[in-house]
């Protein structure tokens, strides 16, 4: 792969990977978010690929698989599980996110705000190895995450905090492969350890919600009870 | 200015002013037979136009020259904008107006005259209509500029005819980040500027929807078909300006017979597809409420605002 189709293509994935986060935090409905959640996978995993050929990186194409499995296939498995759990349970109520704290128009700019702030931070990043193309996209990965932790402080849903926390995870992740291309093993550490992490989180939190609250609205966890 | 370019610009003043109402035919037909209705045949709006031009120029009571004048400064804004945007050829007619701060103006010129117009019969719908079309008109404006911004980083220069040249030498670029997101940007701004579903229903007189209807509601005979022209060809400009920035192919680069023919073509053939497409797509879609526009359009800027910063957060292989 010359440089040159290896820089668009890296471009042109990161650009999806922004623009799925943006899309996750403009939908309300929970199954639109949970599809552009593995689009979002999807765009990681063309990363991961993207650096892995272009490096010869066989540790690295192993990690683009396991991000595959990982976040195109077992997580929104898990997601769609949890959402037709909660369907069963919560009627139509639990489809889709009614009442943000910060209503969507005021979000998308926040995502705006965001979006620059972390171009503006992650500067000094970038600078470490200014002709490393895969470096001059860390502020997207940075971004995503910052758009995520957004999404997870503003929405009430169960479901669709996960989906952020997920989001903001995915974030993670794509920082991770951008800076640290190189030395794999702490990437291949920190993904399993995502796994674990997400898989635990997802467990927990989704009998949680079916076995407390099954019917009800995250607002009744405002108060403290025995 | 050059030979190409005022080539270009006298048949783009013929085609658009030609085509839009066939545009406008089109759109309707492929609406009508996605509907399973047979349609009133693509040559309905001349023919309406023809009706209209022939009618008593009539105006309602109390009006001031503001009144009359507005269709004229409407026709008038957006046929300086479909000469000089460079449709068929990379050279414009003429160059510093084709400068996308100016086109931008020079729309909205148009609308904001015509919101005035509205406002100047002092009737309620009147009224509501030029507000509603302002709240939207301020949430465009920007979005629009922001998005054309984001091509005119890569290509040095906020002339729509060095951005299309541009383009045209490189065609890589269209399948950047930043092309694509500016593409889904202004395609939003399309659809809101025209007046198109979701954002405005353009074959509604129901006074709670309607946004452009309310304006020419006291609108009647040659001044009525003034405006349909003007409206139809905005909306020939805005599909020409989307398929001149980001599907530049068969653009004629050069003053021969055939670069020309295939540039008409070409264009018009991009224009009508666009156009079908649109039409195929309303079918299918509701008009979202009123108070969930801003939504969409805060969207649609920010899409914009983001394909501006990817210019500047990814670079480019040559840069």
């Amino acid at each position: 792969m010359n440089h040159t189709a290896f820089v668009e293509l890296l471009n042109l994935a990161c650009g999806a990977l922004l623009v799925t986060a943006v899309l996750i935090l403009w939908r309300r409905q929970l199954a639109a978010i949970i599809r552009w959640f593995t689009v979002q996978g999807l765009a990681l995993t063309a990363i991961a690929a993207i650096i892995a050929v272009d490096g010869h990186d066989a540790r690295l194409g192993a990690i683009a698989a396991g991000v595959f499995a990982l976040r195109v296939i077992a997580l929104p498995l898990l997601l769609r599980r949890a959402l037709a759990r909660a369907e069963a349970d919560g009627g139509g109520r639990a489809l889709r996110e009614t009442s943000p704290l910060v209503n969507v128009t005021a979000s998308l700019l926040a995502a705006a705000v965001l979006t620059l702030l972390a171009y503006a931070v992650s500067r000094p990043v970038v600078q470490l190895t200014p002709a490393s193309p895969a470096a001059h996209a860390i502020p997207i990965g940075l971004a995503v995450a910052l758009i995520g932790f957004f999404a997870l402080v503003t929405r009430r849903r169960a479901m669709s905090q996960l989906a952020s926390f997920l989001l903001m995870d995915n974030g993670i992740t794509a920082v991770g492969l951008l800076t640290t291309a190189g030395t794999s093993l702490i990437m291949e550490l920190g993904i399993s350890l995502d796994v674990l992490f997400a898989a635990a989180v997802l467990q927990v939190l989704t009998s949680r919600v079916r076995d407390t609250f099954g019917h009800a609205d995250l607002d009744e966890l405002r108060e403290l009870r025995d | 200015m050059n030979a190409l370019g005022v080539t270009g610009g006298v048949l783009q003043a013929v085609i658009v002013t030609g085509g839009a109402p066939v545009l406008t035919g089109v759109m309707r037909q492929v609406r009508a037979r996605l509907e399973g209705r047979a349609g009133q045949g693509i040559r309905q709006p001349w023919r309406d136009l023809r009706k209209l031009l022939r009618k008593e120029a009539i105006t309602p009571e109390g009006t001031s020259e503001l009144f009359r004048l507005a269709p004229l400064v409407l026709l008038a804004t957006t046929f300086t904008a479909a000469v000089t945007v460079p449709f068929v050829t990379t050279a414009s007619a003429a160059g510093p107006v084709a400068d996308l701060f100016a086109v931008v103006a020079l729309l909205a010129m148009g609308t904001a005259t015509l919101a005035l117009a509205a406002l100047d019969t002092g009737t309620a719908f009147g009224g509501m209509g030029a507000s509603r079309e302002m709240t939207i008109l301020a949430l465009v404006e920007p979005t629009l500029l922001v998005s054309v911004f984001a091509l005119s980083v890569r290509a040095g220069s906020t002339n729509l005819a060095a951005i299309v040249a541009a383009t045209v030498h490189d065609p890589v670029r269209v399948i950047s980040p930043a092309s694509l997101l500016a593409a889904v940007a202004l395609g939003v701004v399309t659809i809101a500027e025209t007046g198109r579903i979701p954002v405005d229903n353009p074959a509604t007189h129901l006074e709670l929807t309607m946004v452009h209807e309310a304006m020419i509601l006291e609108y009647a005979g040659p001044d009525l078909a003034l405006i349909e022209l003007a409206s139809s060809m905005r909306l020939v400009v805005f599909l020409g300006m989307l398929s001149s920035l980001f599907l530049p192919w068969g653009i004629a680069t050069a003053l021969t017979p055939l670069a020309l023919a295939g540039g008409v073509a070409a264009f018009a053939a991009k224009v009508t597809l666009l156009g079908a497409a649109l039409a195929a797509g309303e079918v299918f879609m509701a008009k979202i409420r009123l108070f969930r526009v801003p939504e969409l359009l805060a969207g649609s800027f920010l899409l914009a605002l983001l394909a501006v910063a990817s210019s500047y957060f990814l670079t480019g292989p040559n840069l």
